[in-house]
């Protein structure tokens, strides 16, 4: 079982890659919106790749109004 | 489909759709991959009638305001006719906003009874703010888990009456619903919508755009606003037609629903539209050079063929492989809410897909204008629907001024708001606050705002009241949230941004540290809602007696800035 730390630090990793952005220029304090530039619909693309890689399933409500990355991934945790 | 001009209200013409489609197919429910229900219009009023008779055994009375505060999906439209079959006035809320934005407006509409889903009402339950709303007594949740606490709530499930109910008759002019334009920073608007103004916007509108039996629309935007309780509801309802409800809004599952559900329409925010055209583009870039050439000519033959009026037929067979992408049954997209580059509608339009590229606000009861989907134009924001006037008010020599709305979809007013009223709507006319002009053959074209507030790509309306609370208490000397074009008007709809006009204190500068603090308070806001950057002007505010801001007077003190300089980024 992952800890909160190590799933927050696997989101920081993936959106890295995803959205090429240089790795360890992400913190779990980040609004994502912001540091990543991205809109509402490219927020849904980050969750569909969190949902393959954690093989979780975040109905779209659940993220809604979350913009950090610590509160996504204590999301994502609750439900590993 | 029904004449809805015959009708006294939504629910009389909602009862004889029921009858009369009796064994069609009215709602499909899906979530990801996996249906979750598909109900006929007889099935569709054997889950609402329980629903009424349980209201009305709970003492629920005609003109009764009942809140909803849902995402898309069956119950959110049983829950809606049930109301209205009990002579209701639905308050419909955005499930979007927060707990304590939704409370405010709880309290603000009056409502007596809200009906939410499990997940939602978690959070407004644990709100500080729930002791506001005084006036609820029935509170009705969906889809909660067995055991999961309700905090005086009741399950939607189980809240069923025996027999039927009565049908409770409304008039034309009594009120329908409320729905909240704006207003979450302390004067919210609610636009009191009466059912004359929905039956007549219905009626408009079809003459526009065609419903029938089989047509299937595919609803994404959320259905408390305006656009989608019309498109994805009262209208394919009032015509036998098939709303499909989609619980994410995920791109893969929308795409995929296309496909599934042979989808003939639906409604988007510009964004959506420009993803769905960088997706498109991104699988044309990806064809190898033979294919691509080919795919080109196809494009340009389609282009010479359609030039006068789209063929969608025609469209269908030229580019098969990128009409059955959209399930190759679509007839039009349908746009509104924000600007979109006309551009984009000509990339879909050239593929053979139209887009009914329109113009309307909740004030006006949806839609003023539309583009016929039979000879759209991308320049333009359509003609005015049957039945509404338009008219420039003070045009300048080259025609464009503030854009005035007369018709009988007009809302009658902002709840417990005169004033307002009484500023918005002037000798009948609705002023909408946008600038625009209309061409030769009738179309309006906008070409920005008058108001002080900007529109996202995601066709969210932003007003800068509603967000200067979270910035009480910054240590400044005054602030002041402003939309930038209305400080610096300028002919675009284009990249519109919110800024934060600072006073600082004598001696303080904009340090680092005073950065970091607006940046975390403008964190708390919902991102949408975000401004841009901030204006430092060292003098006073101008106010009134009452010391509040005179943001007028303000506005023209900042306009004599440089905008290009004068806003810093955050």
């Amino acid at each position: 079982m992952r800890t909160l730390e190590q799933t927050t630090q696997e989101i920081l990793d993936l959106a890295s890659k995803h959205f090429n952005v240089p790795e360890g220029s992400l913190a779990p304090d980040d609004d994502f919106f912001r540091k990543l530039g991205i809109d509402s619909l490219q927020t849904l693309e980050l969750l569909s790749r969190l949902e393959n890689h954690f093989g979780v399933e975040l109905p779209d409500y659940e993220v809604q109004g979350v913009s950090d990355f610590r509160t996504l991934a204590s999301r994502i945790q609750s439900r590993l | 489909m029904l004449d809805l001009t015959k009708y006294q209200s939504i629910g009389a013409a909602l009862n004889d759709a029921l009858d009369q489609f009796a064994n069609k197919v009215c709602l499909i429910e899906a979530d990801r991959e996996r249906e979750k229900e598909r109900l006929t219009y007889r099935e569709f009023k054997e889950r609402a009638y329980p629903l009424a008779k349980a209201l009305q055994d709970a003492s629920f009375q005609a003109g009764d305001r009942a809140a909803i505060i849902m995402t898309n999906q069956s119950k959110w439209l049983i829950s809606a006719y049930a109301i209205l079959y009990c002579g209701g006035v639905l308050v419909p809320l955005d499930y979007k906003l927060t707990p304590d934005e939704l409370w405010q407006l709880l309290k603000h509409s009056r409502a007596g009874s809200l009906i939410t889903e499990y997940s939602i009402w978690r959070q407004l339950a644990a709100a500080a703010a729930r002791s506001a709303a005084t006036n609820l007594k029935t509170i009705l949740v969906t889809e909660a888990p067995s055991n999961a606490p309700l905090d005086g709530a009741q399950r939607w499930e189980n809240f069923s009456g025996q027999g039927e109910p009565v049908f409770v008759p409304r008039k034309r002019n009594d009120i329908a619903s409320i729905v909240y334009s704006s207003g979450t920073g302390g004067r919210p608007k609610g636009c009191v919508t009466t059912h004359e103004n929905y039956l007549e916007q219905g009626h408009a509108i079809a003459q526009v755009i065609a419903f029938e039996p089989g047509i299937r629309y595919l609803s994404i935007l959320p259905t408390n606003h305006v656009v989608d309780f019309m498109m994805g509801f009262l209208l394919p309802f009032t015509c036998g037609a098939t709303v499909v409800h989609l619980r994410t809004l995920r791109p893969e599952f929308v795409r995929d629903a296309f496909t599934r559900y042979k989808i003939s329409y639906m409604m988007l925010v510009p964004l959506i539209l420009k993803n769905l055209q960088k997706g498109l583009e991104a699988r044309f870039a990806a064809l190898p050079k033979g294919k691509r050439a080919v795919l080109d000519a196809l494009i340009r033959i389609n282009r010479a063929l359609t030039r006068d009026r789209p063929r969608v037929w025609l469209s269908r067979r030229l580019l098969g492989q990128v009409h059955s992408a959209f399930g190759g049954h679509l007839r039009a997209f349908g746009v509104g809410s924000a600007f979109i580059e006309p551009a984009t509608l000509q990339f879909f339009l050239d593929l053979g897909i139209p887009v009914a590229n329109s113009y309307g606000l909740t004030e006006a009861g949806t839609a003023v204008s539309v583009n016929d989907p039979r000879a759209p134009r991308t320049d333009t924001v359509g003609k005015p629907l049957p039945g509404t006037e338009v008219r420039i008010v003070n045009p300048g020599p080259d025609g464009i001024g503030e854009v005035a709305v007369r018709s009988r979809t007009v809302m009658s007013g902002y709840l417990e708001d005169p004033a307002l009223t009484a500023e918005t709507i002037v000798d009948g006319w609705l002023m909408t606050g946008d600038l625009g002009k209309l061409d030769p053959t009738g179309h309006l074209q906008l070409f920005g705002r008058k108001k002080n507030m900007i529109v996202t790509a995601e066709g969210k309306n932003v007003y800068p009241e509603d967000i200067e609370t979270v910035f009480e208490g910054l240590p400044v000397k005054e602030f002041c949230v402003f939309a930038a074009n209305y400080i610096w008007p300028r002919r675009s709809m284009v990249d519109e941004q919110l800024v934060l006009a600072l006073h600082l204190e004598p001696g303080q500068h904009y340090s680092e540290d005073l950065r970091r603090e607006v940046t975390a308070r403008n964190n708390r806001l919902l991102n949408y809602k975000r401004i841009h950057g901030v204006v430092i002007l060292d003098e006073d505010f101008p106010r009134t007696a009452s010391l509040k801001i005179k943001r007028n007077a303000l506005a023209e003190r900042l306009a004599l800035l440089d905008r290009a300089t004068a806003i810093l980024p955050l």
